[in-house]
């Protein structure tokens, strides 16, 4: 399945969480230069594929391959060298650093890896706070921020290092519709820009749909769906549907699983 | 019954785990160098915070001790006509033991919860995972330089109590009591070793340094990434760092006086 059109490749994975079984079998690729949202119920694990991809996680067997190479083999010093300039990840809490103001922050990946001159790495950290609207707040710190701006704060300090694939963390919770709109241009309009593999993982169906070239339904610790938006919401995979139009009843039941309810409620009186 | 047994054994299991986590965090830690490794600028601004912010706290805890080792020892020493061994009982207790002990007891409580409630909720805030996928290691961007910041702190602000305490003494003996300030100070210079005193009281301070240290950045580091966790983590640092360095004094205190 390895070919150059696919991004990354998850291959037979298995994870386990202490003994609860999050992955079992997992096989998917997400293609080169697209946007692909992985989508699925609450607990299913897919901020964890997310890590594994990043190598923050390894798989307990099967392959992730990015870029051809498994990252779960990988040295450490490896490791480090794919996320330095291949990698970027938006987190849902951005993760930016608080003792630091909004300019350092984004200049810190820069100053870290690169020897460039200071003028040039200000007008680098200039160039990526303009493409997120916020180049008026590089003297702010953090907390002076709103939620919208840290994490478009954040998204400019993941594409510091112009990487190839970027990763997003539930990037659409908690913020106001207006905010939202903006998060969701922006990644758009990196991926068209400068031709990111964009992996984005979301349980807002409607936002991920306007933007998502494919979704990647998981659920159950595999993948019960994949395709275009259209492709699944007309598909005839009846749990990927009722995902997809938000039922409270269908394949996943509303009520968790119990012994019967009439014997129940007459158990009270004996 | 088994349930206790069953709980005995988990937490024994899990308690050398955390043991070998932290020897794997000090060994990978205490090295220089490494993706995205820390400067001697972070390190200087990590002596600052951890280091130059407790000496109001060590000099002012110094001299009250010290003060009260004079009121103390005077009292006593009066009845056997050898008051004029003050300076000498005040030098020694803080140099060899009050100075080292106190010092790493109040760093554990001023700086060491610090560091740990400062790590946990980098942790908590992705910050550190963050970092991780910037490919810069934090235990090397981060933890390196506040472990060395607290072994090299630690053995300074020790000895800077023990000066300090011994000023406090002699305010108090010779100011305020009246002994003549000669007695004080020339048995002090008679009876004080450079090395028997001085350097061991040093290395004392330098082994609760490491392990105060050590023990913060390890809790804020394996802190569960909750507020509730990092509660924990901080009450812990304090606890289990006080209790270390109370039993390694008796320790290094047995081996360097080679008496039991």
């Amino acid at each position: 399945m390895t070919n150059s059109s696919n991004h990354v490749d998850v291959k037979d994975v298995t994870f386990y969480r202490g003994s609860r079984k999050i992955y079992d079998g997992l096989n998917v690729s997400f293609p080169r230069g697209k946007i692909t949202a992985i989508m699925g119920p609450s607990g299913t694990g897919k901020t964890t594929l997310l890590r594994m991809i990043g190598g923050q996680l390894k798989a307990d067997s099967g392959q992730v391959m990015v870029n051809g190479d498994d990252v779960g083999r990988m040295s450490r010093a490896d490791l480090f060298e794919l996320r330095k300039n291949k990698m970027g990840m938006l987190f849902q809490t951005s993760g930016l650093f608080t003792d630091l103001n909004v300019f350092d922050n984004v200049a810190f990946p820069l100053r870290t890896h690169t020897d460039l001159p200071d003028d040039m790495i200000r007008d680098l950290v200039l160039m990526k706070l303009e493409a997120v609207g916020l180049r008026g707040t590089r003297d702010m710190f953090p907390a002076e921020l709103s939620g919208g701006m840290v994490r478009r704060v954040a998204l400019a300090r993941s594409i510091a290092m112009d990487p190839e694939l970027i990763m997003y963390d539930e990037p659409f919770t908690g913020l106001d519709p207006i905010s939202m709109g903006m998060i969701l241009r922006l990644i758009r309009g990196l991926n068209e820009a400068l031709g990111l593999t964009s992996l984005l993982v979301s349980h807002d169906v409607e936002e991920s749909c306007q933007i998502a070239d494919y979704l990647c339904i998981v659920s159950g610790g595999k993948v019960i769906g994949f395709g275009t938006p259209d492709e699944l919401k007309n598909g005839d995979n009846a749990e990927v549907r009722q995902f997809l139009n938000g039922d409270p009843d269908g394949p996943v039941p509303f009520h968790y699983p119990a012994n019967d309810y009439r014997a129940d409620l007459f158990a009270g009186d004996a | 019954m088994l349930k206790y047994v069953r709980d005995l054994g988990k937490t024994g299991v899990e308690s050398i785990q955390s043991i070998g986590r932290a020897g794997m965090l000090f060994g990978q830690s205490v090295t220089w160098g490494g993706p995205g490794s820390a400067g001697f600028l972070d390190l200087i601004k990590q002596i600052h915070s951890v280091g130059v912010r407790s000496l109001s706290i060590i000099i002012v805890a110094g001299f009250f001790v010290g003060m009260v080792l004079a009121l103390q020892g005077y009292n006593i020493l009066i009845k056997f006509g050898s008051v004029s061994a003050l300076g000498t009982m005040v030098s020694l207790t803080l140099l060899r033991e009050l100075g080292p002990v106190l010092a790493a007891l109040l760093f554990a409580g001023r700086a060491g919860s610090a560091l740990t409630a400062e790590i946990g909720l980098m942790k908590a805030t992705e910050q550190l995972s963050a970092m991780e996928m910037m490919g810069v290691d934090p235990l090397k961007r981060v933890i390196t330089p506040r472990l060395w910041a607290g072994m090299i702190s630690v053995p300074i602000l020790a000895l800077l109590f023990s000066t300090v305490g011994i000023w406090g003494g002699a305010f108090v003996a010779v100011d305020m009591l009246g002994l003549y300030d000669g007695a004080y100070w020339s048995n002090m210079a008679n009876t004080v070793e450079f090395y028997d005193d001085v350097v061991q009281g040093l290395i004392k301070a330098a082994v609760f340094g490491v392990v105060v240290t050590w023990i913060a950045v390890y809790q804020g580091y394996d802190a569960a990434p909750t507020s509730e966790g990092i509660g924990k983590a901080t009450t812990q640092t304090v606890v289990i760092s006080s209790l270390a360095i109370l039993g390694l004094d008796f320790i290094l205190t047995a081996v360097m006086l080679g008496g039991v």
